[in-house]
């Protein structure tokens, strides 16, 4: 079984966290980014043959990614390919939809003449056996299998939605009905015999923007195919908005986190570098937290999650945040529910997260929750205020904080590729 | 590269005590989360030497390990590499390792096979960061047939483990004592050399054919006046920590912010090999004062002036002070370290106190069982 992981997403819903960046590649937990829960699951299941569909804002997959050493997946045969869109003779075209982008793949896949292909997104916490679930594909001799689980029948209505019989074989299935009639939910998450995979992308391949939801799983049920539902209920988390990025984080530092990161069993890689050990100084606090290696932590930290090569100053306090990557935090800056990308600095006497709640101005669908978030590389001037459901990208000088105070709801966003 | 390099890695001495049963010097885990060999192996692919032999004799295992993969250091080459040499049977020679110069002699045709004109030994248990290559322009500079690099320390400092030298105006070496009990000089190698390859296999098999087998006893201070030997001044950070007493002190010195910048901050990096593990988690409880935490770590209770090694648990109410917790170590409830060292991977069981003081720091083995889930 090979698999094909679908990366090429920009999560336009994960705002000014993916200006520069694909959403695969947004980090996660400290010193992990997302797309590593996917391929340590690979590896994990012993599938070794992993393709990476690229498409937004690649350059920080790809090197994330590399030969695959920090997965294993540096392999003879098989082991990662990164696989961007590509110019043909006839014509050039991007991935125009998830099903249309492993069309465009076809070769890829024909060179290893697999007898089963795995779909993955690259955008789901999760740790997942996808050889169980090839021997539950195997044992039921399908043609294509689904991974599924149970949601609230409140939420169904934002998933694909399968109806199965008694023995989970599938008998209809519906994108993100308005009235659900079932709650077990589509992962994203497909195996196909690869002989039906490859019938059904060249059949379709003149549909537009084609889609493995929207037209390939109703073409194959259309095909009268033997379709199975896998029922998984284990830890599965969609990090697709900034709220349940946060809360994903966040559940991390409960003292027995259901999504348990220090289990021998399981284990998640990343490329990490080789760095120090993280410093707590004598006035530090660091309470209910988890810190990644090479901080330096002068102030107070409570409830959050820090990334790796991080400084805190000193008298900063904080509280329910997401601190990525090499971030600098000046002295004296209070800092509350807010997510703060790679490489910004905050600088001295700051407050962030203060005042009450207004909806964004910006876009209130994407920054809401109360959340303050600051893109990969901004600057924040010292002694400013900031609000709620702020958004900040680029650069900022003190002269575009009015009288020193950015309200709740407003952004300033100069830089990066945001609507 | 003009040079090959050699990292001697054999060693261990009874001053190490209980640490040294585990594990050779140059597996030593150094602030929290290198060993000891990987300021050497960095400073050898730091300064682009690309083929380096580590010569390992003593309890191997741990330096086998970690020296599993090259690519850490940027070794894992077409060209060049690191090679790992532990003593072996052949057909001319049954024995171990009979000193540093033997070592090199048994596995001479390393040196005969290469075509770098110059050779760096290091020893494996210098805690530094230096550029090679200006120790061998100096040594081309001053014409020498060996160089070598020195430390001065200030007055009074107890140099008795070392080998101390004494040199003329032209930093030429006219004295060296080896681990002289009454030195009159503070100036101590460090046991880096550089020295061309052709002189040093010359130099090897004499000795070899005199039945002599160590490089300083037997190269360094009986051809101290026939061949020009040379002091070249380390003014950098550097630490030897072959007693359980200087490994302390080095451990506890990347508590200083000006060390940890130094190694870790300032260009070049030292490497490591990687594990994968998750970031360090302070749960409710924890107090953590002027410590180094690495990765993997899971604290509940209090630590202070401490380094806590890779994936130390410290249970509730537990409270560690100026202490070193070696890698994978499980502290139960309500413990009380102080002053002390806990070697890897063993498990201090809950309500138990361990006290050592400021001048005799307390090696802590317990060798409980621990059930890992």
């Amino acid at each position: 079984m090979i698999a094909m992981l679908l990366a090429g997403g920009q999560g336009s819903r994960l705002g000014v966290l993916t200006a520069k960046v694909a959403k695969p590649a947004v980090a996660f937990g400290g010193k992990y980014r997302i797309i590593d829960f996917p391929l340590s699951n690979c590896i994990n299941s012993g599938v070794d043959t992993v393709g990476v569909l690229t498409q937004y804002q690649p350059l920080r997959l790809n090197a994330h990614i590399g030969i695959g050493i920090p997965w294993d997946l540096d392999r003879n045969i098989g082991g990662v390919t990164v696989l961007p869109p590509y110019e043909k003779s006839g014509n050039s075209e991007w991935y125009t939809g998830t099903a249309n982008a492993i069309f465009q793949n076809l070769d890829y896949m024909e060179s290893y003449n697999p007898d089963y292909v795995l779909i993955l997104s690259g955008d789901h916490i999760y740790k997942m056996d996808y050889e169980v679930m090839l021997d539950f594909h195997k044992a039921n001799n399908a043609d294509v299998t689904i991974a599924t689980m149970p949601v609230p029948y409140e939420e169904a209505s934002r998933f694909g939605i399968v109806l199965t019989d008694e023995d989970n074989k599938i008998t209809e299935f519906e994108e993100k009905p308005a009235n659900p009639r079932g709650n077990l939910a589509s992962m994203g998450i497909y195996i196909f015999n690869w002989s039906v995979l490859k019938e059904a992308l060249i059949k379709m391949s003149d549909q537009s923007n084609c889609d493995f939801g929207k037209h390939i799983i109703p073409y194959c049920h259309d095909k009268e195919c033997r379709m199975y539902a896998y029922e998984y209920n284990g830890y599965w988390k969609d990090v697709g908005t900034l709220s349940s990025y946060w809360e994903a984080n966040m559940e991390l530092i409960n003292i027995i986190p259901v999504f348990n990161l220090y289990e021998e069993f399981w284990r998640i890689y990343t490329k990490s570098d080789a760095l120090p050990p993280q410093y707590i100084s004598q006035y530090a606090r660091v309470d209910r937290s988890i810190v990644g290696e090479g901080c330096e932590i002068y102030g107070e930290v409570y409830n959050s999650v820090i990334g790796v090569g991080v400084t805190i100053e000193e008298g900063a306090v904080i509280r329910d945040s997401i601190i990525m990557k090499d971030s600098v935090i000046g002295k004296n800056t209070k800092i509350t529910k807010s997510i703060i990308a790679e490489n910004v600095t905050i600088g001295d006497d700051v407050e962030m997260g203060i005042g009450d709640e207004q909806p964004s101005r910006l876009d209130s669908k994407i920054y809401n929750g109360g959340l303050v978030t600051i893109g990969e590389g901004s600057v924040v001037p010292n002694g400013v205020k900031i609000g709620k459901n702020v958004a900040i990208s680029g650069v900022t000088k003190a002269e575009e904080y009015p009288n020193g105070m950015l309200n709740s709801g407003e952004y300033i966003v100069k830089a990066g590729d945001v609507r | 590269m003009r040079a090959i390099g050699i990292i001697l890695a054999g060693g261990n001495n009874n001053k190490m005590k209980e640490l040294s049963y585990k594990r050779a010097i140059a597996a030593m885990p150094i602030a929290g989360s290198y060993r000891s060999i990987d300021f050497a192996l960095s400073n050898m692919s730091n300064s682009h030497i690309q083929k380096v032999a580590v010569l390992t004799q003593y309890n191997a295992l741990s330096l086998n390990e970690h020296l599993s993969s090259s690519k850490w250091w940027d070794f894992g080459r077409k060209q060049g590499g690191l090679y790992v040499f532990t003593p072996s049977i052949t057909a001319e020679n049954g024995f171990w390792y009979q000193g540093t110069a033997d070592a090199i002699y048994q596995n001479i045709s390393f040196l005969k096979n290469s075509h770098e004109p110059y050779v760096v030994i290091s020893s494996g248990d210098g805690i530094y960061k230096l550029d090679y290559n200006k120790v061998l322009e100096y040594h081309i500079q001053k014409k020498a047939d060996i160089t070598v690099v020195y430390k001065e320390f200030p007055e009074g400092t107890d140099v008795s483990r070392f080998g101390c030298i004494k040199m003329n105006e032209d930093s030429r070496i006219t004295e060296f004592e080896e681990k002289p009990i009454i030195s009159t000089s503070n100036t101590v190698s460090t046991g880096i050399y550089v020295i061309r390859r052709r002189l040093l296999i010359e130099l090897i098999e004499k000795c070899e054919a005199e039945d002599r087998f160590d490089i300083v006893n037997d190269i360094l201070v009986r051809y101290k006046s026939i061949k020009r030997i040379y002091g070249y001044k380390l003014d950098s950070y550097w630490s030897n920590i072959s007693t359980v007493d200087s490994y302390y002190k080095t451990n506890m010195d990347f508590l200083k912010k000006s060390v940890r910048d130094y190694f870790f901050k300032q260009y070049p990096d030292i490497y490591s090999k990687v594990d994968d593990l998750p970031p360090a988690k302070y749960n409710p409880g924890s107090e953590v004062r002027n410590s180094l935490v690495s990765s993997g770590c899971i604290i509940n209770g209090v630590v202070e002036n401490s380094v806590l090694f890779k994936k130390a648990y410290v249970g509730n109410n537990c409270t560690i002070k100026n202490s070193i917790i070696l890698n994978n170590v499980y502290i139960g409830d309500n413990t009380y370290i102080e002053n002390c060292i806990v070697e890897s991977h063993d498990t201090i069981r809950a309500n138990t106190t361990f006290i050592g003081s400021n001048g005799e720091i307390k090696v802590v083995i317990e060798k409980n069982d621990r059930f890992n889930m």
